[in-house]
């Protein structure tokens, strides 16, 4: 056990600790970082953070064992801003090699702010299977070998986390699933981006951190006042509060949106309107298994849900596990959804990418799933046997062996969520951009396009869109940073958690003074990728929706996406972003923004 | 980008916010690639800073029409007297925009200071500026211009709202100025009008789906002809069938064609997520009074009165800062019920206090909101009930100012 020096702290801080923990795995050793406050402000945390510590080893492969792994929370964690209760995964991606990360709730991140630690940088590989236990200023290795081989709620039981907050990978991540998801807190998944399999090629099995610390707040009143704001605008959202909203029906809600708007991703996007939606809708969940609200610390939305199958307490699927789990791949049964979700949780893999492999697979074979077959191929992904050898490298690497890779519906190697883009213009430009692939969370079009949020836009046009994604990719990385969720910008917005951000950490800020760190922060991700050989020709979609119509109907026509009209956008992005015309990152700009290029 | 920008500002003029001619017309920019504006005009060189200033994709700068400016002028000049914000309580500002920054100068410093934090920004120099005669609004978008038209239109209805509630309570108080007897003696004759006749809107039942969809269009449109909603606050419901047709969060009334959600009543589809924000209420006041169309708009009086209270009594109430939610007297204009609630759906959202207050009632009004009617099987009563209403409220409005006059 090691336990750390507390009395590096010099000054107080607000809203941070000031230390961020640096771990070896191959060394068993850590060191303590005191970044000053011009650190903080700059990457505020998270994301911002993670893409600082990842800068430093962009060039090194994915599975290097100096490449880092970090988890960071961010200033508003531990306090009572709402959404407060996540952090962020960074690492390089093994699914893409580029830029990976994703958000995570749980109560991961209250516990580690609660330990005293703003996040944790992860190098080196262990030896054999380890567990790192941080309680507070206390950090233990502790030998896995016995939990290698165990499901991720086998693990859970097994650490009986209590209070602490828990994150591990299953059989995927360490049995070379691209894919690989990291499970916390048994029901909350890091999906995306395959770093699950980042922890399992450092032989890391689990994280476990537990604090009794609190976050310090400069201005409790402001924040109070933030609060309520926030609150209040939630409340008046039906998307996130309403009767079908997230928040009573989980994100499932959006599946009879999706049908209703004739864009559900059918038979592996081959068309976009599944007929036996209807049966397969969150409310036909909410009949069969009785779900409650369930959500992650510091969150008063709520969107998980629980419920019971079989007299069994199940996670039921969220939108995209329920969309691609039937549509995607024509599965027609509701419970071999719930049974698909909960296994692919269990053995730790994204349920995005692997429902979009196999439908890959159904359409280069013409072979539909049973229950029992694609039980089995998730299986076999996991525990690398099989068909499964080849499936868990992802639909890219699965197709392109198979000689078809145009059916791989796949940007930058990774698989498209469940929005199809003929159905919604600035999401097409959205997956194109994304600097981590096959994303709609990086611009999160969706808001206005479909929710109507904060207006509604027109679908079907690129009109004004270059300039809306730059924008809202800008902006998303700052929630990521703070650390807040997505889904309650729906509702709230940067102007009110600016106020919040200045009452917790004492530093006068503006909702215009984060969007301009947030496009420090993405232009910094483009430079990463650029580093490892990504520009305009990955910044596109599969061919198919520049060829193929979608299923028009419901007076709503869904024609392909006209080639010129969207390269005409992209190409006006690159311009609004400070990119050259194939799309790579330019040194007048990454100086202009403060970002480092000597290392280029 | 170029037909956004030539709409917002036809809307501007349409809902009677500014000038249609002359130099004082709305401008609107929108920015993609290229920034392109709806007209040419002079204040575009310092709107182009701010577009340089700001992430944003769109400005909208409007010279509110009289007797508007002089309303936002007054307010203005108290605002930068104290502390540069004008603070109204009605439930739009509340809600979404807070508060009201105010700056004295048309230059891009200010203007961006002020939209780093917040919506809009008001300008107001001092009225004898010959540079710039004020007063002005901007508001900005990172979406679409029509953020900035919503905002600037929430502004004005907000400084509306604020002068006329501050000019009752001030009269109860026995201290009104006389800067406040002058201006509102200037803006009477541009606010008593006749009463309008009530329109002719289609007969119910309504048969088909179509003549659902036609009739919310065609009630949705004369709300706003009629002047009972701003910007596109307020919304509208026909149950046929055991299906609630409502309109979409965010859509405008006078543009619903498209933005209308058939809502299941047994819950068996979610597609309801992206309706209207008071859904809930309208689905519970359906399922207690048995009425079949629902009309909430936001007509000014309305909302004036029903923030008006006794200030002897209101500031010796334990809840005299949290009237919006929790006024524990059971009020009435005109035996038209007061409710508090907030918008939406949480604990203290309106769906908790609006249906049951209508079991005596065709019409309620929600404090420093606005004002929600019920009919039966067409939108005629509903209508008529919301004008009437609001008739009746800016008649008492000015009877109590007139009595209160006469006794100071």
């Amino acid at each position: 056990m090691i336990k750390t020096p507390f009395s590096y702290i010099d000054k107080i801080m607000y809203g941070w600790t000031g230390k961020i923990l640096h771990i070896d795995l191959s060394r068993e050793q850590i060191e303590v970082e005191t970044p000053g406050l011009d650190f903080y402000r700059q990457t505020i945390g998270g994301k911002g953070m993670g893409g600082f510590y990842l800068g430093q080893c962009a060039n090194l492969a994915w599975d290097h064992p100096d490449m880092v792994v970090c988890l960071f929370t961010g200033p508003l964690v531990g306090t009572i801003s709402p959404t407060s209760g996540r952090a962020h995964l960074v690492s390089k991606s093994p699914l893409t090699n580029l830029v990976g990360d994703s958000s995570v709730g749980g109560k991961l991140a209250t516990q580690l702010k609660r330990a005293g630690w703003d996040g944790i940088v992860i190098t080196g590989k262990s030896s054999s299977p380890i567990g790192i236990e941080i309680h507070n200023s206390q950090i233990k290795f502790c030998r896995a070998d016995h939990l290698w081989g165990l499901d991720t709620h086998r693990v859970h039981k097994s650490r009986t986390p209590g209070k602490a907050g828990l994150a591990c990978i299953g059989p995927g991540g360490e049995n070379g699933v691209r894919f690989a998801s990291i499970t916390i807190d048994q029901h909350h998944s890091a999906g995306r981006a395959g770093l699950g399999l980042s922890f399992g090629v450092k032989n890391l099995k689990y994280l476990l951190v537990s604090g009794r610390g609190r976050t310090r707040v400069k201005d409790p009143k402001g924040l109070k006042e933030a609060r309520q704001d926030i609150i209040r605008l939630t409340a008046a959202s039906p998307a996130l509060m309403g009767q079908y909203g997230f928040s009573s029906l989980g994100t499932g809600a959006v599946y009879d949106l999706m049908d209703n708007r004739r864009m559900m991703p059918t038979d592996n996007f081959r068309s976009t309107w599944f007929e036996h939606a209807a049966s397969l809708n969150a409310n036909a969940y909410s009949k069969t298994c009785s779900p409650d609200r369930y959500g992650c610390k510091g969150c008063h939305i709520l969107c998980k849900k629980m419920g019971t199958k079989d007299n069994q307490r199940v996670a039921m699927p969220e939108f995209e596990t329920m969309s691609h789990f039937t549509a995607l791949i024509g599965c027609r049964d509701r419970d071999l959804v719930i049974e698909a979700n909960n296994l692919c949780n269990r053995l730790g893999m994204d349920t995005i990418s692997a429902a979009s492999t196999l439908a890959c697979r159904r359409e280069i074979t013409g072979e539909d799933f049973t229950r029992q077959t694609l039980l089995s191929f998730l299986n076999d992904m996991a525990m690398n046997q099989g068909e499964g050898k080849l499936l868990k490298k992802g639909s890219l690497a699965y197709a392109s062996a198979m000689g078809q890779p145009e059916t791989a519906m796949a940007v930058k190697a990774m698989e498209l969520p469940a929005y199809d883009p003929r159905g919604a213009y600035g999401m097409a430009l959205g997956y194109a951009l994304s600097t981590r692939g096959g994303c709609h969370l990086r611009a999160y079009p969706i808001s206005h396009e479909i929710f109507r949020k904060p207006v509604a836009t027109d679908r079907f046009s690129f009109s004004g869109k270059a300039r809306i994604i730059k924008i809202a990719e800008d902006l998303n990385a700052v929630i990521d940073s703070l650390t807040a969720c997505k889904f309650i910008f729906f509702a709230a917005g940067l102007e009110e958690y600016a106020k919040a951000y200045t009452a917790v950490t004492g530093l006068e800020t503006s909702a215009q003074d984060l969007i301009s760190i947030g496009e420090s922060i993405y232009y910094n991700e483009r430079i990463l990728n650029y580093v490892n050989g990504f520009d305009s020709k990955d910044d596109d979609l599969p061919k198919r929706f520049f060829k193929e119509s979608g299923s028009s109907g419901n007076q709503i026509q869904i024609p392909p996406i006209d080639r010129k009209s969207f390269l005409r956008a992209r190409a006006k992005y690159y311009d609004i972003r400070g990119l050259d015309a194939e799309g790579r990152p330019l040194k007048e700009k990454a100086e202009k923004l403060g970002l480092s290029w000597t290392s280029l | 980008m170029d037909q956004l920008v030539d709409k917002y500002a036809a809307k501007l003029v349409s809902a009677g916010l500014s000038a249609g001619t002359g130099d004082a017309r709305p401008i609107v920019g929108g920015l993609d690639d290229v920034l392109v504006w709806n007209r040419k005009a002079r204040e575009i060189q310092v709107l182009e800073k701010v577009f340089q200033g700001l992430a944003i994709n769109s400005l909208v700068f409007l010279r509110p029409r009289p007797p508007l400016d002089r309303i936002i002028q007054f307010l203005s000049d108290h605002a930068l007297k104290t502390n540069g914000l004008i603070q109204p309580k009605d439930c739009e500002t509340r809600t979404f925009l807070h508060d009201l920054p105010v700056v004295d100068k048309f230059c891009p410093s200010k203007i961006i200071q002020a939209l780093q934090k917040r919506k809009s920004v008001i300008i107001a120099p001092a009225e004898d500026d010959p540079d710039f005669p004020g007063p002005a609004i901007i508001a900005h978008g990172n979406v679409s211009p029509e953020q900035g038209f919503v905002s600037v239109s929430s502004v004005v209805f907000a400084c509306f709202v604020k002068f006329f509630t501050d000019y009752l309570e001030l009269l109860q108080r026995g201290v009104a100025g006389q800067n406040y007897h002058d201006l509102f003696d200037k803006l009477v004759p541009d606010l008593v009008s006749q009463p309008l006749n009530v329109p002719l809107l289609m007969k119910g039942p309504f048969e088909t789906e179509e003549q659902v969809y036609a009739g919310i269009v065609q009630a949705g449109r004369k709300t706003v002809e009629y002047g009972l909603v701003d910007s596109y606050f307020g919304n509208i419901s026909y149950c046929r069938d055991n299906i609630l047709y409502i309109s979409q969060t965010g859509s405008s009334l006078d543009e619903l064609e498209g933005c209308i959600d058939p809502v299941p009543l047994d819950g068996s589809s979610s597609a309801g997520l992206t309706a209207s924000s008071e859904l809930t209420a309208h689905l519970k006041t359906i399922s207690q009074t048995q009425c079949q169309t629902i009309l909430h708009g936001h007509p000014r009086f309305s909302v004036i009165l029903s923030m008006d209270c006794d200030p002897q009594k209101k500031n010796a109430c334990a809840y005299k800062n949290q009237c919006h939610i929790k006024c524990p007297e059971k009020r009435f204009i005109n035996q038209v019920p007061i409710v508090p609630g907030e918008v939406g759906t949480g604990p203290t959202g309106l769906c908790n206090t609006l249906p049951n207050a209508f079991a005596h009632s065709d019409s309620v009004i929600v404090y420093g909101h606005g004002l929600f009617t019920i009919g039966k099987n067409d939108f005629s009563g509903t209508f008529a009930n919301l004008l009437d209403v609001e008739t009746k409220c800016r008649i008492s409005y000015f009877n109590k100012v007139r009595l209160l006059r006469s006794k100071n």
